[in-house]
């Protein structure tokens, strides 16, 4: 069937992808044409995080239409408690050569650790708590939010406020997390060294390996009964009430899921990139990972890790060749794919298929304006 | 003892904005029965659906199903899961859906996501699915778009998966506007079959279709109930035709 | 003795004989200044110049201003040697002048008999009294409150005596009460007085109430029972003032922020209410108004520069026009291929805000502009305790204004009725014969040309800069949320609601957490009444 074999490919450029990237670094001498660069594995490595994160979004946008604003919020967490780990691996290599503290502590006259720090020198415990973290915020949020029913615009508008308010809060110094600076320096992970060749190529290929786990999971879960009642939930809301759904449960599940695979893409992130910091809360980078999901086609899944992987190597091209331009470009970028590609590259190349996002946004419009009409 | 009516109404008042879209309503539905419910534009037969199936509180009056439960304490999803179903006048069923798709969510059970996760379609689901498409004569449509069907093939489609969440009480909307006579009378007989193992409520517009159905009928006008009985005692009744000929 | 030479001895004589004589010359002086203030200034002791400054200030003389000038500023120079009446020359510009006549010196004296003036500590105390006394009998009113104000804030006890003597003779009720500050401050200051005597200048002083009152009362120490305890309660009668008056001032500036947030979400609110779309790029409206204010200062100040107080005016309508026609040209060329998909306009008008704020970065630069407000429009204004200043007045004003004449168009215009139309019920105004697509073009142009207007008031008390829209379009949609949409009483409400309660969390909490707690405040809002607190009665409304 056409859609398995979209998995396929996907699985295949992703995995296959990774898999060769780390033969022509590992494998092949320095000196060779065919060699990769150590920091080309890095950067293979944050573009599948920022798949990752794409991944998660189009989860909601493409299949529950909520415009989500704010998803880099739950990415940001996931690499928070990465970090948090990270820094207390440092122990007393740091500047102040503090076996618990971590420097920015020190350096703001802090002599405890905070209670919210306690068991972070452990990986399970972080790992836990990059999916509880997000995982936790989304639930609360989604569950007030969706039982509420508030949605469309309104909905997106408070998700950039949440956002925006962590990262007004992240930003304080006395908060216990980096304050503006954030957190940097990180020595190794699970006792590999963060600056060794195989740990970079590692990580990449451990993201590599989440992501397509993720993709396979999110397919799973819009193709079985449940992504059914998704799709009814996104023509008629109404309709699966009278047919005795709830509807928030099913866009909390998913909102959740997807806030917590965010996380988990922040959590790879970060040791990759080597720091984490309140910027990464801003609400352009939620909007710009959105635009990622539309170039790429969204409700497609592979379009979201297209979009993503293209227009990240785009901007890492513009902003060093032409830095003026980018924001001209990603501004254009916006303005290009609402109006002309409003089913992205995979709509553009797939023809007609399942009907794209879009066109079922429009209806179920459509259908709830009717509906609306009719119980006046 | 007397069995308890299947839908009680009394004195149900809802008010929008000054505005009494039903003003002290008093409705009893036996069970079994088929009732049809008439009335000009604006007599507030389309909220009274509402209060029954939880879209709209009423702000005065009971609205009881069965022996003892208070409809007005619940909402859409619970009350639809109670055994009420309701089809509208725009058919809605879920067009990017194949049939067979729509009819599988309707079907009665597990509506928790959890479930929906994990569900295998079964071979009784399968049975009953099949049943359901030859009782709405779409069996050979079942792997079309709902998209694709015709509108009074997607009335069908909607009575049908009425039907799959196994009702105890219909609630049918003007369900043949827009339809053929031939539709309208197969319509007409779909419902009776319906009926005999399910109570029915109709509201509709086209007198031939109500009698057709040849059921009791009540009459709605101004947010109360003006007149009930049969067709035709109705159709003599002096002031229904003063209220549906104006003065 | 028998060891000393014969030279030795003599120059031992020699120096007793010198010291004799400096010390003649020092009594001399001392003794020969004797009355005259002017030999006295010119005298070798500190005292005796710091009594000098301080008799010619009160002597009256017309030269004293000048004198005492040129003493402060280093330019008074007196005869080296000791004479009786020592000549005292003022250095002039072009040569030097008599310091008693004023007039100029034929044949300037030789800089070897001259010696500069000095200025010690006490002689510096004694100059500012002196300008403070010379002030206190001036003819002008002003210039005698500035003088006993002067006086109040050096508290110089010393200057008792003459504090007095200007009360005895003042007529002008103002000068008065200030001359009575002074004297309060200067008692409270010295160890004299008795304890009802310095009862009654604390209660003066409590009556005045202000910052400087306090700082004085709380650097007293040492007083007897009865005086501490009159001192503690007058600080705390005039704390409870302080913070009286600090509250209106908080109000105050909530006010004014809140009617530039007006201005800014009002727009906003319009085209949101008639359109369902949510313009993200309306913060850069703002800014390209501010912009405009800047060029239209820029041109005004290079064609014709005595236009330059009425720049301002100007720039209202051109902003207007700018941001208005730009306005239309986004809705002509994007807004309207995206009807009926709110989210894809938000996201595509995202994109437009990023191109807009790039486009005037590479035109103006990255740096903030600066923009200048006009004379009558600095200033500010005394009321009480509080200081308001004049620029956020007119800014409230105008605001109102401007609000008033949206509304008026938007009720009584053809135009304005059309809107009104098409925001109600848009199926039915383009059945009955309205444009709606011509509608939409010139609601989003007025929106935007409002939001123009915006950046006008803006550039008089923030700086411009490309991200000028960023900081103030979360806000914006804030007030748009909270006061409803479509209704511009609410957006009212709501703007006035967020600018004062901005202003009230800043102090006690900063800035930044001030944000945070009106969005969160937002978040849990917008579940209760998802509508806004004026909702209006629509279709369109529902997004």
């Amino acid at each position: 069937m056409r859609a398995d074999h979209a998995s396929a490919v996907t699985l295949g450029c992703v995995l296959g992808g990774a898999l060769l990237l780390a033969a022509l670094n590992l494998l092949v001498p320095t000196a060779s044409a065919f060699h990769v660069p150590n920091f080309v594995v890095s950067v293979a490595g944050k573009y599948l995080c920022y798949a990752i994160l794409a991944l998660a979004i189009d989860l909601v946008w493409g299949y529950v239409g909520i415009l989500t604003l704010g998803h880099a919020a739950f990415f940001a967490l996931g690499g928070y408690a990465m970090g948090m780990y990270l820094m207390r691996e440092i122990g007393a290599r740091g500047v102040y050569a503090n076996p618990i503290l971590p420097d920015f502590m020190v350096f703001i006259g802090w002599n405890k650790l905070p209670w919210y720090w306690y068991g972070f020198d452990h990986f399970w415990f972080a790992l836990l708590m990059v999916a509880l973290v997000p995982g936790v915020l989304a639930f609360v949020f989604g569950w007030f939010a969706f039982r509420s029913r508030v949605s469309g615009v309104y909905l997106s508008i408070i998700t950039q406020a949440l956002t925006y308010a962590l990262m007004l809060a992240f930003f304080r110094n006395d908060m216990g997390f980096g304050g503006n600076n954030g957190m940097t320096d990180f020595k190794d992970i699970l006792g590999f060294p963060l600056d060794a060749e195989t740990t970079s190529v590692g990580l990449m290929l451990a993201t590599a390996a989440v992501l397509s786990l993720a993709y396979l999971l999110a397919r799973a879960m819009t193709r079985s009964r449940f992504g059914k009642v998704l799709v009814a939930v996104r023509d008629a809301e109404s309709r699966t009430r009278f047919l005795g759904y709830r509807p928030e449960s099913y866009k909390l599940f998913v909102w959740t899921v997807s806030a917590v695979i965010a996380g988990i893409g922040g959590a790879l992130y970060v040791p990759q990139v080597g720091i984490i910091n309140p910027s990464e809360f801003a609400p352009g980078n939620s909007i710009e990972a959105v635009i990622w999901v539309a170039v790429g086609g969204r409700g497609t899944l592979s379009g979201a890790i297209l979009g993503a992987v293209l227009v990240n190597l785009g901007k890492t091209w513009l902003t060093s060749a032409l830095p003026e331009v980018w924001l001209f470009a990603i501004g254009g970028l916006f303005i290009l794919v609402t109006l002309l590609l409003p089913r992205g590259l995979i709509g553009l190349f797939a023809g007609r298929g399942p009907m794209a996002a879009a066109e079922r946004d429009r209806r179920s419009a459509a259908a709830e304006a009717a509906m609306r009409e009719v119980a006046q | 003892m007397k069995e308890p009516t299947l839908l009680y109404l009394d004195g149900v008042t809802v008010s929008f904005d000054g505005f009494k879209a039903l003003d002290d309503l008093s409705l009893v539905l036996e069970p079994g029965e088929m009732r049809a419910v008439i009335g000009p534009n604006g007599a507030g037969k389309t909220t009274m659906m509402d209060v029954i199936t939880g879209k709209t509180r009423p702000d005065e009056g009971h609205v009881v199903f069965g022996a003892d439960i208070d409809l007005r304490k619940l909402d859409e999803p619970a009350i639809a899961r109670l055994g009420i179903g309701r089809k509208f006048q725009r058919p809605t069923v879920f067009e990017p859906l194949s049939v067979r798709d729509n009819l599988l969510l309707a079907l009665a059970g597990d509506r928790s996501p959890r479930f929906a996760l994990a569900a295998r379609e079964t071979a009784r689901e399968r049975m009953r699915i099949d049943e359901l498409l030859a009782t709405i004569r779409l069996s050979d449509e079942r792997d079309r778009r709902a998209a694709d069907l015709s509108h009074g093939q997607k009335q069908w489609l909607e009575i049908g998966m009425l039907l799959a969440q196994d009702p105890k009480l219909l609630l049918v909307d003007e369900p043949v506007a827009g339809m053929t006579d031939a539709e309208t009378a197969a319509t007409a007989e779909l419902l009776r079959e319906i009926n005999r193992s399910r109570s029915v409520v109709v509201v509709e517009h086209d007198m031939a279709f109500v009698r057709a159905l040849g059921v009791k009928v009540t009459v709605l006008h101004e947010g109360r109930v003006l007149a009930e009985g049969s067709i035709d005692t109705i159709q003599n009744n002096a002031r229904v035709i003063e209220v549906y000929l104006g003065r | 003795m028998g060891g000393e030479s014969g030279g030795g001895r003599f120059l031992r004589g020699v120096v007793l004989i010198a010291l004799l004589l400096l010390g003649l010359q020092w009594c001399w002086s001392a003794r020969a200044a004797g009355d005259d203030p002017f030999s006295q200034i010119a005298a070798t002791n500190a005292d005796t110049e710091a009594r000098g400054v301080q008799a010619l200030a009160t002597s009256g003389n017309p030269r004293a201003a000048a004198v005492i000038d040129a003493l402060r500023d280093g330019t008074l120079f007196a005869w080296k040697w000791p004479r009786p009446d020592p000549p005292l020359y003022i250095r002039a510009a072009n040569g030097f002048v008599d310091a008693r006549t004023g007039a100029p010196v034929a044949s300037p004296p030789s800089p070897v008999n001259l010696r500069r003036v000095i200025v010690s500590d006490a002689v510096r105390g004694a100059i500012e009294t002196a300008e403070g006394a010379l002030g206190l009998f001036s003819k002008s009113a002003a210039r005698r409150a500035r003088a006993a104000d002067a006086l109040y804030q050096s508290a110089d006890p010393g200057a008792l005596p003459l504090i007095l003597r200007a009360l005895k003779s003042e007529t002008d009720a103002g000068v008065a009460r200030l001359l009575r500050e002074a004297e309060a401050a200067a008692l409270l200051n010295s160890d004299t007085g008795s304890d009802a005597a310095r009862i009654a200048a604390i209660n003066e002083l409590s009556a005045r109430s202000d910052l400087s009152a306090r700082n004085l009362l709380a650097s007293l120490h040492g007083q007897s029972p009865p005086v501490a305890a009159a001192t503690a309660d007058a600080i705390r009668t005039i704390d409870r003032r302080l913070k009286l008056w600090g509250l209106v001032e908080n109000v105050y500036y909530g006010i004014s922020l809140g009617a530039v947030l007006l201005l800014a979400a009002a727009g906003l609110a319009i085209t949101f209410g008639v359109m369902g779309v949510i313009n993200m790029a309306h913060g850069e409206m703002v800014m390209i108004g501010a912009y405009t204010t800047f060029v239209v200062q820029q041109l005004i100040a290079a064609a014709t520069p005595g236009l330059s107080e009425f720049g301002i005016l100007v720039a209202v309508p051109a902003a207007f026009l700018v941001a208005g026609g730009l306005g239309v040209v986004i809705e002509r060329c994007l807004i309207r291929f995206l009807y009926g998909r709110p989210l894809e306009t938000l996201l595509a008008t995202w994109g437009l805000s990023l191109v807009l704020q790039q486009a005037v970065r590479s035109i103006f630069g990255p740096t903030n502009q600066d923009v200048t407000s006009p004379d009558w429009m600095s200033g500010s204004l005394q009321l009480g305790g509080l200081v308001l200043t004049v620029n956020r007045l007119w800014i409230i004003l105008f605001a109102l204004l401007v609000l008033g004449a949206l509304m008026a168009v938007l009720r009584w215009g053809g135009l304005g009725r059309s809107i009104r139309a098409v925001m109600q019920n848009r199926r039915m105004a383009a059945v009955m014969g309205i444009r709606t697509p011509w509608i939409d073009a010139l609601t989003f142009g007025l929106g935007s040309g409002i939001a123009g207007i915006a950046g006008v008031a803006l550039s008089q008390i923030d700086n411009v800069s490309p991200n000028l829209g960023q900081n103030y379009i979360v806000d914006s949609f804030i007030v748009v949320v909270v006061g409803g949409v479509g209704n511009l009483w609410g957006t009212l409400f709501g703007a006035m609601l967020i600018g004062i309660v901005d202003k009230f969390v800043e102090p006690f909490e900063g800035a930044v957490l001030a944000k945070i707690i009106v969005l969160v405040f937002l978040i849990l809002f917008i579940q209760r009444r998802p509508q806004g607190l004026f909702p209006v009665k629509g279709r369109a409304a529902e997004a």
